[in-house]
């Protein structure tokens, strides 16, 4: 049966992010962080973005970061046709690196996504490839 | 020096032309502009279509040849690229061309890219769908930081369609306020249609040669000075980049050039910033120091962009109103170019010194040059 979710977009791994979706695939959002000066960064790279260090190590990620900012398409992407309008968001990770995704558990409108509000990370399918969604905090930040 | 520009004969929707076509009229109509033959033509760049396809479809066997291809700027690095290249003697007469079928999608090649690409596994995968749902999406950070409200938005597609209405070529010359664009449909919240480029077919290109050529061969066009350039690049994504709220790569080009011509803002007569959306003027009025941060809502609200104001910014009607045939920003420069020899359909009074800012992709990269009259290297 062909869903919304099998029409979606899907990402095909590459060997620098290969962990990356396996982490997804165990409800895992994994991000790295640079050995030599600690920084942590997203999207996944074989070398540290910021001082070039090639000695870099996955960690996962606390899933909790804050609404940065978005937008809210009025147009719908191939398998978003039920949800729209839907939000494209950044979230900002409390590890510091920001990342693209959709918010989800809340409607998707100006007055209920408020910029900088509390997120959580969440998984969602796209095909048989999981990814990282974000939904309003359970827990207060 | 800039001794030759022209836009294909029509712009708008030409779907009797393949983007191949738009370049090679464009570029016949650019090197007959400057008295020149295509036998005079030993260097081309172009981006869309490969500069050896453009080069040989037209008869010209380059040898200085520049591919830059970082979307709608790269016709701004192509003149940096050549005046480099002139002054270093590589070259003596570079042809830069565009032609892009936007509109009619006549010889377009495919739009979208792979899945394996950094963009197809951490952007495509949320619901994007090309630039109207990524290139704003940083406009609510940049209204919560610096109070840039939505008719002030909205005032930009306004001021722009004041100097539109003034161009016969100009795909929309209607006259709009600010609730009719707070009306229009709305794309990606906050954008609304108004706000959103229209889409196009067309061409440009530009002639450029050495200041000693020149001076032996006077051409029939008042020459347009190179007096500054700059180029910048952040991210492929626009997710990454680093401040939702201003373009690193628009405020290193821009330093660049007004660095290499040693003017500053207050010089600048005549201003041209890529305009695919409503928001990238105010990014870019702030960004090159135009006004301070959070002024350019109020800025251009107040009309100081508008016909009569004290800084005219895309006169020609720009991206929301002239023509975006995707890779814009030939048209940026073929507008300066206008203003600077007097010819522009809403010519400005005295525009001695004109500014081209260029985005790539979006907020990927960025190309400014700074351009002068005569009067301005005596
Ligand atoms: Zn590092």
């Amino acid at each position: 049966m062909v869903t919304e979710a099998t029409r979606k977009a899907r990402p095909t791994p590459t060997p620098d992010s290969e962990v990356y979706w396996e982490g997804a695939q165990h409800g895992e959002l994994r991000l790295q962080r640079c050995t030599a000066c600690a920084t942590a960064f997203f999207y996944p790279r074989s070398a540290c973005p910021s001082c070039g260090s090639g000695d870099v190590k996955w960690f996962v990620s606390a899933g909790r970061g804050r609404l940065h900012t978005y937008v809210i398409s009025h147009r719908a992407a191939p398998g978003f046709e039920s949800q729209v309008p839907y939000a494209i968001a950044v979230v900002e990770l409390d590890e510091g690196p920001r990342l693209l995704t959709n918010v989800v558990g809340v409607d998707n409108t100006p007055e209920s996504l408020e910029l900088d509000m509390a997120l959580e990370v969440d998984f969602e399918p796209r095909g048989e490839q999981m990814v990282p969604v974000f939904r309003p905090a359970t827990v207060p930040a | 020096m800039i001794i030759g520009a022209a836009e294909s004969e029509r712009i708008g929707t030409v779907p009797e032309l393949s983007a191949l076509q738009l370049h090679a009229d464009a570029a016949r109509r650019a090197v007959a502009d400057a008295g020149l033959t295509m036998a005079d033509v030993d260097g081309i760049a172009s981006a869309g279509n490969s500069p050896i396809a453009v080069a040989h479809y037209l008869g010209i066997t380059p040898t200085y040849v520049d591919g830059t291809m970082v979307g709608g700027c790269s016709y701004l690095l192509h003149v940096r690229h050549a005046a480099a290249a002139i002054a270093a003697g590589l070259a003596d007469v570079v042809l830069i061309t565009h032609g892009e079928s936007g509109r009619s999608r006549v010889g377009a090649g495919p739009r979208y890219g792979d899945s394996s690409s950094p963009q197809g596994q951490f952007e495509a995968p949320y619901g994007t769908l090309g630039p109207p749902t990524m290139f704003p999406i940083g406009v609510l950070r940049f209204m919560k930081e610096t109070g840039l409200t939505h008719e002030q938005l909205a005032s930009v597609a306004v001021a722009q369609r004041r100097w539109s209405s003034q161009v016969p070529r100009a795909k929309f010359r209607e006259l709009i306020s600010v609730d009719d664009v707070l009306a229009s449909p709305m794309i990606a919240y906050p954008m609304h249609l108004l706000e959103c480029c229209v889409v196009t077919d067309g061409g440009g290109a530009l002639v450029l040669t050495s200041a000693d050529r020149a001076r032996a061969v006077p051409g029939p066009q008042p020459p347009v000075f190179v007096l500054g350039t700059g180029e910048a690049a952040e991210t492929p994504m626009v997710s990454m980049m680093e401040d939702f709220t201003s373009s690193k790569a628009f405020k290193l080009s821009s330093a660049l050039a007004f660095a290499e011509s040693g003017l500053a803002p207050s010089d600048v007569d005549h201003l041209m910033v890529y305009d695919a959306f409503a928001h990238l003027p105010i990014y870019g009025l702030e960004d090159l120091g135009f006004v301070g941060r959070g002024e350019a809502g109020a800025f251009v609200e107040e009309g100081h962009t508008s016909p009569g104001g004290r800084l005219p910014l895309n006169t020609n009607g720009g991206g929301l109103s002239y023509t975006h045939t995707g890779m814009y920003g030939m048209f940026l420069l073929l507008e300066s170019v206008r203003q600077l020899r007097g010819e522009a359909p809403a010519q400005v009074p005295g525009v001695e010194v004109s500014l081209a800012q260029g985005v790539g992709g979006m907020f990927m990269a960025a190309g400014t040059v700074i351009l002068g009259t005569p009067a301005t290297v005596a």
